[in-house]
């Protein structure tokens, strides 16, 4: 008995191809962008995972000495005294035009690395003896390890699926060679397992630093907004196909109430078709997410290395930019996709169930549910009020996204009120009959569209949002630019002492010398970058302050007072006229806050005398060099030569900014073309609806044809009418777009970057988004245009027929 | 001797799993490294200190101490060195490992900590003069050999004891070249079996005054085990009438090699060949999810000696990089006395 | 519109010469059927199920082409016409009640009523809402079809027809989805403001008391008039 109903109800599917392709497509798109989010959201996450294990961040404290390096001396020092420490050596490795992070860790001494773990249990396990004697073995992932092995002077490589994509794990030993620092070390990790008594680091080591986890770099929060936004993304792709696949089942669910009141009748029984049709869509909803997971795959392939660069450049984070398929991300997949078809399943599922066996076939063509849009219409209100209140009384990142989700549902849900009302105004005003059909032939769709206009409304309102956040973003960030690089040339020396060369050589050929100078110090919210700067009058004239004090640059100058970055300010909520301790009894009252896109960490700037109280080692290796820009390219080269320093080390200021700029675009390239994907799921969504609505549409336009509107007229009405609701709904979308980007701006950047910023509007972005939507309308609409086009009379005059 | 203790050395040097597959390998050639000779003349102090072209060598102390209340404790101090190469230089590149094993039994429970260094740095090592032996805050040092202090600590426990020979070295086997197999494996071996201990051990519970007697080992070799031997029992005993006995069997597929040294209370000693000894289990525990002989049989026909071995608590496992047994034992029978007892292969 | 103002000064309003039409996959419906109906006459079609009677009656109306012969509909021959040139006829020339979906259902009965006459621009407020009262459907212009019982919907669907004080009504069984009360009353409204207003009627029934009410009456079977 199963097996006869589940044929004649598979049959339906057989009969009606472009619905099941519809419905499998609406469930592909839902989980194929989700799933490719998660996809790189766990890829990053893995890196992250593997980079911390490696770094050994997030769990142990660390030693550190701000003004340098320790000596092997100090460590035997503390060990002698029962510190349990181990030695980490790192610093940048160059590897032709790119600069890998070498890292050398006591191998005998540190806690198990993954890495190590790894290439011990290998087949061919290293032996020890070669690990920690001359020449040793260095680590790299697959994708770093050819390229050191065309590097030629390097100890043999292992090469190890444990480390992220541009990390070197080696011996200390190996290390120190090179990085041609024999005898340094970088910082000392303190070992889980302590003795029983230890003397207090003041007595043996008073220079060294103890930083815990908690004041170290994080990747794993500080990129988590980022991750949360891609997130976001995923989901409301989700949604939008999820209207696909609600159309879509419930016209097959309309279409097959005849077969199933018949099988009723035949003495099925109503539970029974329930388990099977739950059965059949089940089974429906694995292949899609199937398919989805595979163009999941493919997308998330695609975008993943723009992702890494992004969270390089934004986060400094590495990413690895090779896709790995992990099971749990497909069963994910699935289970989304199983769970998002039921849902969007379950009120044409729960209508049928209590359809009484001799309802007739009723498909209503025109429904003024008012009450019903009202209904709706309030509950919109009710999440926005929601949204608005979770923010204002909770606040914070994730209250920041409730208050997004709050909007934009409610948003979606006013729409159809919205739109009918705007509708009925028109069609008072209109004159003509054919214009009175149309406009109330409109409204008479609209509850079978408002599905996909929503969807609309949503993919509409995320790009005028994301897009106005963007531009905004980028404005600023030019300007900034343009502030913050004033010097024409950046030189970086190999060690100090050229440095201090450079700097002699430089003095009587230049207007400035502009040392930069910075030592890495701890502060609650996070590890603090302090600068040194000397009087120049680009500060006071370029400096891009966004708040201060009087007097400011007169106080930070002669070391009264100190200036810190845009993020440290909103972290620690610190404003001028505050202080702050840099070192242990180091008190600087705060005299002004500059902002400081793309750092995610706490920055602040002291006088240079200031900085060599506060680390009297930190190193002179760099400089903003002050000249007529028109000499600057000779003078690179000059210095170059002079030098012998690589390109790298003498860089223009027009290049420093065309690569910000570069970084930047990278940045957001995902967040587009997520973008242009979910407007185009919004597209296939009208789509789908028109589809669905094209039996419904026959006997609404039969009478009209017969009564003498010919089926060229009928076709452009329809292409008229899918683009007019667009068009309404995108003027909709616009005031709800400026809401989002406001929110993203002012709350969700805050939160998760830092920085607040100045919006922009951006009209012409508008302009183009709003042809691309009549665009997109007009495609979806061409469809079932021109069936009607090519509609025999014969079809149409079926209607009227009897036998129908 | 502590024959798996070389191995443990070797092993122990890096969190090195898969080098149990190397294990058959040190049965073959040296490498480069020297080998244990027949006949050798030891030179003192400077033999107190390490052999770095040797491949592993050991410092290994156990006590048998007596707390004020009257209970029974024993201590384990080890260092061991183990090289990579037979040689060794300054700096992180020095092929030579050092590790550090301690460990407290007491009645009730079994404290022990681990300790892991390479050469060259400072970090740890061992001169012979004045005598040191240190790994990071562990040390065992003095003047000279006969007079030592020893500390050490783990997490929860530590000692601070000083040590005051009572008697001569002991050379084991011939002349201090202790032969391990039938095939010939050997190594250089002696001993200060008789210290007198005191000190203070550091409990969860408390401090702790203590006193009692240590057995110090020192050993060093190249190419310690045959091929087909898995693990051995290892005893040293100490008679309440001042005699002691310090004898091992090496199980092997081909049978046990047992050796042993009668050290008589003056301070001589002989050597007694393979099969003069017999080691019968009486009694296992399970420990660390095995069966361990924690109660023996040991006879030794021709001193008369006849008794039962049992372990103070039979929890005294090592579970350090790699685990074996170790603990305090009392002794019955034809002779009562007190030792240790090392087990490995379990 | 000037070709269908021009009167030839025949009676004839209606001429079906030989007409052929075959459905698509070549199955014959019509195979030469000729038929006329003069100004105010009123003709019934009767037919087996499938005779091909409804075709007819839509070739007439030009909602269809047919393959051979001829129809001159009001001095207008309707083989050169195309789509839209039907399109213009139907709206200009014939009024149309089919036996179900006359109305459109987004519009409401007054919109409907009028949608006709205003779609061919010869709307008269008063004769619409006179025929609103003769049809009993004055109280119910505000409404959309769908309130509205089947009756009720026919007669708005023939007051849309009247509307335009049409030369020639088509009729597809209009009373065919009715009860026999509503049947009737819906058979005599439409019958008195044919009679009323001068105009031809071609009423497609199976009925044959209906049938018998007219001043015609011819018998298609086999795709021939019997």
């Amino acid at each position: 008995m199963t097996r006869t109903v589940l044929q004649a109800l598979l049959s339906h599917w057989r009969a009606h191809r472009l619905q099941l392709g519809t419905l499998l497509i609406g469930i592909a798109l839902a989980t194929g962008l989700w799933s490719a989010v998660q996809a790189i959201n766990s890829e990053a996450r893995a890196s992250y995972a593997r980079a911390n294990a490696q770094l050994a961040l997030g769990q142990l404290d660390e030693l550190r000495d701000p003004t340098g390096p320790i000596p092997i001396a100090r460590y035997v020092d503390l060990r002698r005294a029962g510190w349990q420490v181990a030695a980490v050596l790192e610093g940048p490795y160059r590897l032709g035009t790119r600069s890998v992070h070498l890292m050398g860790v006591d191998m005998v001494a540190y806690p198990a690395l993954p890495a190590i773990v790894e290439a011990e249990q290998s087949a061919a396990a290293p032996d020890p003896a070669d690990m920690l004697t001359a020449p040793g073995r260095i680590l790299a992932s697959s994708e770093l390890a050819p390229l050191l092995r065309e590097q030629g002077d390097l100890p043999p490589i292992l090469e190890s699926s444990a480390l992220p994509p541009d990390v070197i794990l080696t011996d200390i030993g190996v290390a120190e060679t090179l990085l041609d620092q024999q005898g340094d070390i970088s910082r000392l990790v303190v070992l889980s397992d302590q003795p029983r008594l230890v003397p207090a680091l003041s007595d043996i080591a008073p220079e060294l630093q103890r930083f815990s986890p908690s004041s170290q770099v994080d990747t794993d929060q500080l990129t988590g907004s980022f991750h949360l936004n891609l997130s976001a993304f995923g989901m409301l792709s989700f949604a939008v196909g999820l209207f696909i696949v609600h159309g879509t089942v419930g016209l097959a669910f309309a279409q097959r109430r005849g077969m199933i009141r018949t099988m009723r009748a035949l003495g099925v029984s109503m539970r029974r078709l329930v388990v099977l049709i739950l059965a059949e869509l089940t089974f429906l909803a694995v292949i899609g997410g199937a398919l989805g997971l595979a163009l999941g795959f493919f997308i998330a392939g695609a975008l993943l290395p723009d992702v890494a660069a992004t969270l390089r450049g934004l986060y400094g984070a590495s990413v690895s930019g090779q896709m790995s398929l992990r099971p749990e991300w497909a069963a994910a997949g699935i289970a989304m996709a199983v769970a998002g078809t039921l849902l969007a399943s379950g009120q044409a599922l729960w209508r049928l169930s209590q359809m009484p066996i001799l309802t007739g076939p009723g498909v209503r063509a025109w429904q003024d549910n008012a009450p019903a849009r009202r209904l709706t219409a309030l509950a919109g209100l009710i999440l926005i009020a929601g949204g608005t209140l979770a923010y204002l009384s909770v606040g914070g990142l994730i209250a920041g996204f409730v208050l997004l989700a709050g909007l934009l549902t409610g948003a979606a849900l006013l729409l159809p009120l919205s739109l009918s009302g705007v509708l009925a105004l028109f069609a008072r005003r209109a004159q003509g009959p054919v214009a009175q059909w149309v406009w109330a032939d409109m409204r008479a769709q609209l509850p079978g569209l408002s599905l996909a206009l929503m969807a609309l409304l949503l993919a509409l309102a995320a790009n005028i949002g994301v897009g106005t956040m963007v531009s905004s973003f980028r404005l600023t960030f030019v300007g900034w630019l343009d502030q913050r690089l004033t010097s024409e040339l950046y030189v970086t020396a190999v060690d100090d002492q050229q440095g201090q060369e450079i700097s002699e050589w430089l003095q009587p050929r230049v207007d400035a010398i502009l040392p930069l100078r910075t030592v890495e110090l701890a502060h609650e919210t996070g590890p603090l970058f302090l600068y040194g700067i000397v009087d120049d009058p680009v500060y006071r004239l370029h400096w891009p302050l966004i708040t201060s004090a009087t007097g400011v640059w007169d106080d930070v100058m002669t070391g009264h007072a100190v200036l810190i970055n845009e993020q440290l300010g909103r972290r620690a909520d610190l404003w001028p006229g505050d202080t702050l301790e840099l070192r242990p009894g180091h008190v600087l009252t705060i005299a002004g806050v500059y902002s400081d896109y793309g750092n995610p960490t706490g920055q602040a700037m002291v006088s240079m005398a200031q900085l060599d109280q506060i680390a009297p080692g930190a190193e002179t290796r760099r400089f903003g060099v002050r000249m007529p820009p028109e000499d600057a390219t000779e003078m690179a080269q000059e210095l170059r030569r002079q030098f012998d320093l690589p390109r790298q080390s003498v860089v223009h200021q027009a290049a420093m900014k065309a690569q910000s700029r570069a970084i930047f675009e990278k940045t957001f390239v995902v967040t587009s073309a997520l973008n242009v994907l979910t407007l185009g799921v919004a597209g296939f969504a009208i789509l789908t609806s028109l589809l669905t609505l094209w039996t419904q549409r026959l006997p609404q336009i039969a009478p009209v044809w017969a009564l003498g509107l010919d089926r060229s007229q009928l076709a452009r009405l329809e292409l008229m009418r899918s683009v007019t609701l667009a068009a309404l709904t995108a003027c909709l979308a616009l005031p709800l777009g400026l809401v989002l980007s406001w929110v993203l701006l002012t709350v969700i950047n805050v939160q998760a970057f830092g920085w607040r910023l100045p919006m922009y509007v951006f009209p012409l972005d508008w302009l183009y988004l709003f042809v691309l939507t009549l665009l997109a309308a007009l495609i979806a609409a061409a469809l079932p245009a021109m069936r009607l086009l090519r509609l025999p009379p014969a079809d149409l005059l079926r209607v009227f027929a009897s036998e129908r | 001797m502590n024959v798996r203790a070389l191995l443990i050395a070797i092993m122990c040097m890096l969190p090195v799993s898969s080098w149990a597959q190397g294990y058959a390998g040190l049965g073959g050639s040296a490498d480069g490294f020297e080998i244990p000779q027949r006949g050798y003349q030891f030179e003192f102090p400077k033999d107190h200190g390490p052999h770095p072209a040797f491949r592993i060598e050991w410092w290994y102390l156990t006590a048998n101490l007596t707390a004020d209340d009257g209970r029974d404790y024993g201590i384990q101090w080890t260092l061991f060195r183990s090289a990579l190469k037979p040689f060794e230089t300054e700096g992180w590149q020095s092929p030579q490992i050092w590790m550090g094993h301690a460990a407290v039994t007491t009645p009730e429970t079994h404290y022990f900590a681990e300790r892991l260094s390479r050469g060259g740095i400072g970090q740890a090592g061992a001169t012979a003069e004045p005598f040191a032996a240190w790994i990071d805050e562990w040390q065992m040092s003095g003047p000279d050999f006969d007079t030592l202090t020893l500390t050490a600590s783990g997490k929860d426990f530590g000692y601070d004891l000083s040590l005051k020979a009572q008697g001569p070295l002991v050379f084991h086997g011939e002349n201090g070249y202790s032969v391990k197999s039938s095939d010939g494996q050997a190594s250089h071996y002696y001993s200060q079996p008789s210290y007198n201990v005191e000190g203070v051990l550091h409990l969860p519970e408390g401090d702790m005054a203590v006193s009692g007697n240590g057995w110090l080992d020192r050993e060093w070799s190249s190419q310690p085990l045959a091929e087909d031997q898995s693990g051995w029992d290892w005893f040293s005993l100490s008679f309440d009438d001042g005699d002691k006995l310090m004898a091992f069997r090496l199980r092997g597929d081909r049978g046990d090699f047992t050796s042993a040294t009668w050290i008589s209370a003056d301070g001589s000693s002989m050597a007694l060949s393979d099969g003069s000894t017999s080691f019968t289990p009486l009694e296992t525990a399970h420990v660390a999810g095995r069966d361990v002989p924690v109660a023996w049989r040991v006879t030794l026909p021709d001193r008369g000696v006849d008794v039962e071995v049992s372990a103070l608590v039979p929890d005294a496992w090592m579970a350090t990089r790699f685990e074996y047994w170790e603990g305090p034992v009392t002794v019955t029978g034809t002779h009562e006395g007190r030792g240790y007892l090392e087990m490995t292969g379990y | 519109m000037h070709i269908l103002r021009s009167k030839t000064g025949q009676a004839m309003l209606l001429n079906i010469d030989n007409i052929q039409k075959s459905y698509p996959g070549g199955r014959p419906v019509l195979k030469g059927v000729s038929l006329t109906l003069d100004k105010g006459q009123t003709l019934a079609l009767t037919g087996e199920s499938g005779s091909g009677k409804s075709t007819l009656l839509n070739l007439a109306g030009a909602l269809d082409s047919f393959d051979q012969g001829e129809i001159t509909l009001d001095g207008t021959r309707l083989s050169p016409l195309d789509d839209a040139g039907r399109a213009q006829l139907r709206r200009q020339s014939v009024s149309l009640v089919f036996q179900q979906f006359n109305l459109i259902p987004s519009l409401t009965v007054l919109q409907n009523l009028t949608f006709h006459a205003r779609l061919a621009e010869c709307q008269d407020q008063e004769w619409t809402l006179h025929l609103a009262d003769r049809l009993g459907v004055a109280d119910l212009l505000d409404r959309h079809p769908e309130n509205l019982s089947g009756g009720q919907q026919q007669r708005v669907a023939i007051g849309r027809a009247m509307a335009v004080r049409p030369k020639l009504l088509l009729a597809d069984e209009p009373t065919g989805n009715l009860d026999e009360t509503a049947s009737a009353n819906v058979l005599d409204l439409m019958l008195a403001l044919v009679a009323d207003t001068g105009a031809a009627l071609l009423l497609v029934t199976h009925s044959h008391d209906i049938a018998a009410r007219l001043d015609r009456r011819v018998h298609l079977s086999g795709g021939h008039i019997q």
